[in-house]
């Protein structure tokens, strides 16, 4: 393989893993804070369907992404209503969650199956460092997203154990009991993550539909929502671990792409499965291993009723 | 004592499904006080505390905190007007340093957290209480002692001044019983409050300044401890006007059905829990086992079940070692259990009644038509069962969490005693069934027992060991202290060994 086509690899690889860490990062959120959301899937596709829709009607594409985080955020409501205020069962509310936000989103954009995203976001080229040869094209010639998703992602490592809010938030993921005797609203951190966390899948969505297949399809999204979830599993609910990950799988993602015309033949169904092979064997590793503090968070999946004995 | 009380609860009652555990209860505690609330099992402390730190809401009553009614719907609420509890399960996040753990919620700390500032901070207050601590271990590497200075900690780093302590003894060794009360001293010095809940006799006359005592979910006395001693509170504790029922009169033990030899029985934690107990079961006797719960008295009965492995001696059933048979072949030789946990490991909560009447016998050929359930037969057996033993319910078709607490109890009974038991194993069968409810329980049993069944039953409340049993074992530590005829004792005699406080000339 040439310089040309292995920096154009990397380059996609940028691409491809940041719907993957929009997603990822936001569901990270929400299950640090103890919910479990399975609904990323059909976050995504709100918000993907909502962005292409408000982009094309308002030719601003900033909007687009305000509602796509609306989207992201209205789905994520609905699982929070049923998990935390009345308790549900977080595993059926998200699979349920994937499946109307496939319905919801394929029926909203059913008049733009196919239609072309006439506003794109302009790349970025920073100013020397995107002249740098190799590098620049790989690293510093993106549109803004890329670099947003990075910082997000990055922002939210040091909210999560750096800061007072960090703590109230890991707290009550792992052990709501003490969150609540020390004056913690556990239901209130929780709807507020989730929230959060399906706004940021919301932008993993528009970010597909608006700049890397700049199109509208139905399920457009193609199982990134599921990436995801492994992806948090991956990176065993750290942060920096997800940009990582993310950039593993989007490697993968963009390898997929250009194998076949490289004329190298691993089946393409064989590197689909990778994330999830991966995600398995570190699960396989860390539950060997068993370190305390690198696992799930405690009270991950499990309602908090204060009054039951 | 002196001024007014910090805290002054009135006429609090507080109802769970089945149960009341509150009834219009006062309670009222002083700068500077320790304060013993005394009460057996289930007599509604811990509920009463709980809803003093705002984690239960009371359904009638009022509270006022330093004077002024306030309504505390929050444990934040309740810690911003400084009352603080430590329950008997720490609220600790296990993954969490000492550190975190102590500023968790806090509005002290800043925005940033920064481990050497916390570390310093919890050092430093650690260091006025002496409260030794490292604060940059991780909860769970800590015992449980050290958990509970954490939880104190927790409270005073966030200016508390009334101090809950659910049972704060029953995790600590002798030693660090000690250390505790040391610093109960000191923060009583301090003009903090602190509440004890607790029903362990010696620790109260050693520690506490004012005794409250709770029963059945009413206040039974209160007093300052110079005005009280250990006979006095036992009596309050564990005593009611004794009703010798004429059934019990009637009993005519035979011969030895269950021998238990030198039984020692592990327990959860791996600790020992039951240590080389000795007894024998008489067909046709009820023998009690009495007890503050936690003494053995589960892992005991799970034992002679087959729930659980002895480590060494015997249980000779009619002459035949058991001690090897699984629960299924101790059924088989007419064994039986009721659980102390009826919804949880009696019975199927989702399921219907009528499945839940089979649970015991559903192999036998007599439900079954070939390969399949007859229900025809099943739902007559049902019907059998909820007459024989008066259970009232609406359906039995519907699930059987629909029951109130008497019912699901006689179904339970009804369904063990149709198996013809020849030992029946019943722990706790009446806990929290009113009046009526309990005395259709008795009903049961003394009919069983009059049949030639030998019956254990695991009882907290003595009063029913007066009612009901013939001969009574008191369990304290893991070991039976003594085995009574009941009509040879007294309430006062049984509680004293059930407390550990034996009176003077045992």
């Amino acid at each position: 393989m040439d310089n040309t086509a292995l920096s154009a690899l990397l380059a996609a690889t940028m691409i491809a893993g940041t719907p993957i860490l929009f997603a990822a990062a936001g569901e990270l959120l929400a299950e640090r804070s103890g919910i479990l959301n399975l609904g990323v899937e059909g976050m995504m596709l709100v918000g993907a369907a909502f962005g292409f829709i408000c982009t094309l009607s308002t030719g601003n594409h900033w909007l687009g992404l305000l509602a796509a985080l609306a989207g992201g955020g209205f789905m994520a409501s609905i699982h929070g209503l049923i998990t935390i205020t009345l308790r549900g069962n977080q595993v059926v509310s998200g699979l349920a969650l994937t499946i109307f936000g496939s319905g919801l989103s394929g029926f909203l954009g059913k008049s733009y199956q196919g239609a072309p995203m006439l506003f794109k976001f302009e790349s970025l080229h920073v100013p020397v460092l995107g002249n740098i040869p190799f590098l620049g094209p790989v690293l510093f010639r993106h549109d803004p997203m890329v670099y947003l998703c990075i910082l997000m992602a990055a922002a939210m490592w040091y909210l999560l154990y750096k800061t007072r809010w960090g703590l109230t938030i890991r707290s009550v993921g792992e052990n709501p009991q003490a969150a609540d005797a020390v004056g913690i609203n556990v239901g209130r951190v929780r709807f507020l993550c989730t929230i959060v966390g399906g706004m940021m899948a919301g932008l993993g969505g528009a970010y597909i539909s608006l700049v890397y297949a700049p199109t509208w399809q139905e399920n457009m999204t193609a199982g990134r929502g599921w990436i995801a979830v492994a992806l948090v599993i991956f990176a065993l609910w750290n942060p920096s671990r997800a940009i990582i990950g993310a950039y593993l799988f989007g490697g993968i993602e963009a390898l997929t792409f250009r194998l076949q015309t490289m004329g190298i033949h691993i089946s393409s169904f064989f590197l689909a499965m990778f994330p999830y092979i991966a995600t398995i064997v570190v699960l396989v590793l860390v539950t060997i291993r068993r370190r305390q503090d690198a696992g799930a968070p405690e009270a991950l999946g499990l309602a908090y009723d204060r009054e039951e004995r | 004592m002196n001024r007014f009380p910090v805290i002054e609860m009135k006429g609090i009652s507080k109802r769970f499904p089945g149960v009341i555990a509150n009834d219009n209860i006062s309670f009222r505690v002083y700068p500077g006080e320790i304060h013993a609330l005394l009460g057996e099992n289930g007599a509604g402390k811990s509920t009463l505390m709980s809803i003093l730190a705002g984690l239960y809401r009371p359904d009638s009553g009022t509270i006022k905190v330093k004077g002024e009614v306030i309504r505390l719907h929050s444990p934040r609420k309740a810690l911003e007007e400084g009352i603080g509890m430590i329950y008997q399960h720490f609220r600790l996040v296990n993954n969490f340093t000492v550190a975190e753990n102590i500023v968790l919620g806090s509005k002290h700390v800043n925005w940033g957290i920064k481990q050497e500032r916390i570390q310093k901070e919890t050092r430093e207050i650690s260091h006025n209480y002496g409260l030794e601590i490292n604060p940059a271990v991780r909860v769970n590497q800590l015992s449980l002692g050290e958990q509970q200075r954490v939880e104190i900690l927790k409270m005073l780093y966030r200016g508390c001044d009334i101090l809950i302590m659910d049972e704060p003894t029953t995790v600590l060794t002798p030693g660090e019983v000690k250390e505790l009360f040391q610093v109960l001293r000191i923060m009583s010095r301090q003009g903090k409050s602190i509440v004890l809940i607790t029903h362990k006799l010696n620790e109260v006359m050693e520690i506490a300044d004012y005794v409250t005592v709770l029963r059945r979910g009413k206040v039974v006395g209160d007093d300052r401890i110079e005005n009280l001693d250990e006979g006095i509170l036992t009596r309050m504790m564990v005593a009611r006007e004794v009703v010798y029922s004429q059934a019990q009169r009637d009993s005519s033990p035979g011969g030895v059905i269950l021998n238990v030899d030198n039984l020692k029985i592990q327990g959860d934690r791996g600790n020992i829990a039951v240590h080389e107990v000795s007894f024998n079961l008489r067909r046709g006797e009820i023998m009690a086992i009495a007890g503050v719960a936690g003494n053995g008295q589960r892992e005991l009965v799970e034992a002679l079940a087959g729930l659980r492995k002895a480590v060494s001696g015997s249980i000779e059933y009619e002459g035949e070692e058991i001690k090897h048979y699984d629960a299924k072949s101790r059924i088989a030789l007419g064994i039986n259990m009721v659980p102390e946990d009826r919804i949880g490991m009696g019975l199927v909560p989702n399921l219907s009644v009528i499945d839940n009447s089979i649970l015991r016998s559903y192999y036998k050929e007599e439900f079954y038509s070939g390969w399949f359930l007859n229900y025809n037969k099943i739902r007559s057996y049902t019907d059998r069962i909820i007459n024989e033993y008066n259970i009232v319910l609406s359906d039995s078709n519907h699930p059987v969490n629909y029951l109130s607490g008497g019912n699901l109890q006689k179904l339970l009974l009804g369904r063990e005693i149709d198996q013809k038991p020849r030992v029946l194993l019943a722990s706790y069968p009446i806990r929290g069934l009113d009046v009526a409810a309990a005395e259709g329980v008795y009903d049961l049993l003394l009919k069983e027992r009059d049949k030639g069944t030998a019956i254990l039953l695991v009882l907290e409340d003595l009063d029913d060991i007066f009612r009901i049993a013939d001969r009574v074992a008191v369990m304290y530590q893991g070991f039976i202290r003594k085995i009574l005829d009941v009509e040879k004792t007294s309430i006062d005699e049984i509680g004293s060994i059930m407390v550990g406080t034996e009176l003077a000339g045992v």
